[in-house]
């Protein structure tokens, strides 16, 4: 048991030492401009400079807070609209190319639009989470609402249950995997689209860093920021799959 | 069990008909069939695969309702499912959320069934030793062989008491050995809790081991082809398929069935759903 967690680790630190390996590799190999890539350890120093002395964590809070609220509204729309388009029909028919119309639209683009309607405080960064997120969440949740079997509502149905009890008993539970899900997607395009919605005249966050640093060439800034983004994001993903892993023991996996 | 002809009626198909509406213009799946089944009876239904067995008793379960014709219960028609009608469903339909236990469990914590706590342990502690599967009733049933998952399944029917049970090809996908250990459980239930069977199934061995009248039905759409009365008093063991009624009743269900099977072949029309 011990071993195979420890091999389990190992095997998921490989391909890091062997990023940094390559690193260093195409720094030294002289294919590049090595002022263009700053080495792992200059990047290392500079992340803790940034943290004791630039307020990386005021950066890091403010980005992270923005990416779980814009997500947590995203979300608790997703749920309800994706499930009711998937359990309905007409529903879909009706709004599935709305839907598709405005998922197509990069968050990016509707920037200037988003400024001309709500300004460029904390809400019109929300706004674009929030968009970011309802989209990639509701495509997710009512896909699979929509592949639920009606075998267990007829199962159900057969036992007396009446339609609130279906709802609450059988109908919950497997749409719970489906949140789960949208809520992992949703995230992952959340932090994707955090840079351009700190593009909107933010003072901290770590999209701010990162274009504040592309101002005055700071490279070393830059690689901390995008390295920050892509840790801070595989935690929450790590955190989110564990509470899956709990929540739906049950299902059964390919490989496990 | 009580199979004398002076049981009550509880069941009553009275010249049904079904139609269904497909792409390609209305199918007929079931065609004027009229039957009764009486209280404590065991009612196989038998007949070529496809042919709409299975609709006959969907009709009963109540999730079909006939084009013409009346299907009732009790004298009423059949409005929907209810608790009183225990459907086993050929594909289980084991809630994979749920642990063994608790998936017995689940049609005892329903308003409809308003089961006592105490009560609801003891049911749930009965059928998990009856069905053999104590030692795992805190097992998701991803963890279940088919052989389990069936027995779950009837446990979580019979959990409910219904009157009636409504059993489709509920053996199909076993293996052999499983499948007779299957029926004989059923057996031995059945003859410590009496209960009204409609047994859907294709294979004849098993109709006639079971059963105590047999309706064979025609190929689509399914037409009552012959009504059979099944000799053996029950209780029944292994040993009566080796009876020569046993053989006799087989070759002839056997040819019934046969003559179904070739006239549904003759049909040109592709079978693109299942019953």
């Amino acid at each position: 048991m011990k071993g195979s967690v420890a091999r389990r680790f190992l095997l998921g630190l490989t391909p890091w030492v062997g990023a940094v390996v390559l690193w260093y590799a195409v720094r030294w190999s002289g294919l590049v401009n090595a002022a263009l890539i700053p080495a792992p350890h200059q990047v290392a120093a500079k992340f803790v400079e940034l943290l004791l002395h630039e307020g990386l964590l005021i950066d890091i809070y403010a980005s992270t807070r923005r990416v779980l609220i814009g997500v947590a509204l995203g979300i608790s729309a997703a749920v309800p609209v994706g499930f009711l388009l998937g359990w309905y029909r007409p529903a879909r028919t009706f709004a599935d190319p709305m839907i598709n119309f405005f998922r197509a639209l990069p968050p990016i683009a509707l920037i200037p639009l988003v400024i001309v309607y709500f300004g460029i405080d904390e809400v019109a960064k929300l706004v674009i989470l929030f968009y970011a997120s309802f989209f990639s969440g509701v495509i997710v949740m009512y896909e699979g609402v929509a592949q639920i079997t009606p075998l267990y509502i007829r199962v159900a149905k057969t036992l007396g249950a009446g339609e609130f009890e279906i709802f609450r008993k059988v109908i919950i539970p497997l749409t719970v995997p489906h949140i789960l899900t949208a809520l992992r997607v949703a995230l992952g395009v959340a932090w994707a689209t955090l840079v351009a919605s700190e593009l909107v005249a933010a003072q901290r966050g770590l999209g701010a860093m990162i274009q504040n640093a592309s101002t005055y060439f700071l490279l070393d800034v830059i690689y901390v920021g995008i390295i920050c983004i892509g840790l801070i994001a595989l935690v929450m993903d790590l955190i989110l799959r564990k509470i899956s892993a709990r929540l739906l023991a049950w299902q059964e996996r390919a490989a496990s | 069990m009580n199979t004398t002809a002076t049981s009550a009626r509880r069941v009553q198909f009275n010249h049904v008909s079904l139609t269904f509406g497909t792409p390609k213009g209305p199918l007929k799946v079931v065609e004027d069939v009229t039957y009764d089944i009486n209280d404590g009876d065991f009612i196989a239904v038998i007949g070529p695969s496809g042919c709409g067995k299975t609709t006959m008793m969907s009709m009963l379960a109540g999730f079909q309702k006939p084009t013409t014709g009346q299907v009732l219960f009790d004298g009423s028609p059949v409005k929907g499912p209810g608790p009183e009608r225990g459907v086993i469903f050929q594909e289980y339909g084991v809630f994979p959320w749920l642990t063994v236990k608790q998936n017995i469990a689940f049609g005892l914590q329903l308003k409809a069934n308003h089961v006592a706590a105490t009560e609801r342990e003891q049911i749930c502690a009965h059928y998990l030793d009856l069905m053999g599967l104590s030692d795992f009733a805190n097992s998701y049933p991803k963890h279940l062989s088919g052989g389990m998952r069936q027995r779950l399944a009837i446990a979580r029917a019979y959990a409910v008491k219904p009157q009636f049970l409504l059993m489709d090809e509920p053996f199909g996908a076993l293996d052999a050995q499983t499948r007779s250990n299957m029926q004989n459980l059923l057996l031995r239930v059945l003859a410590t809790e009496g209960k009204t069977v409609m047994l859907i199934t294709h294979s004849v061995e098993e109709a006639i081991y079971l059963a105590s009248r047999i309706v064979v039905v025609t190929a689509r759409p399914a037409r009552i082809k012959e009504i059979i009365e099944v000799p053996f008093a029950y209780p029944r063991d292994e040993s009566i398929q080796e009876r020569a009624e046993f053989g006799e009743l087989r070759s002839h269900i056997r040819e019934l069935v046969m003559n179904e099977y070739r006239a549904q072949q003759a049909q040109m029309r592709p079978v693109s759903f299942s019953e």
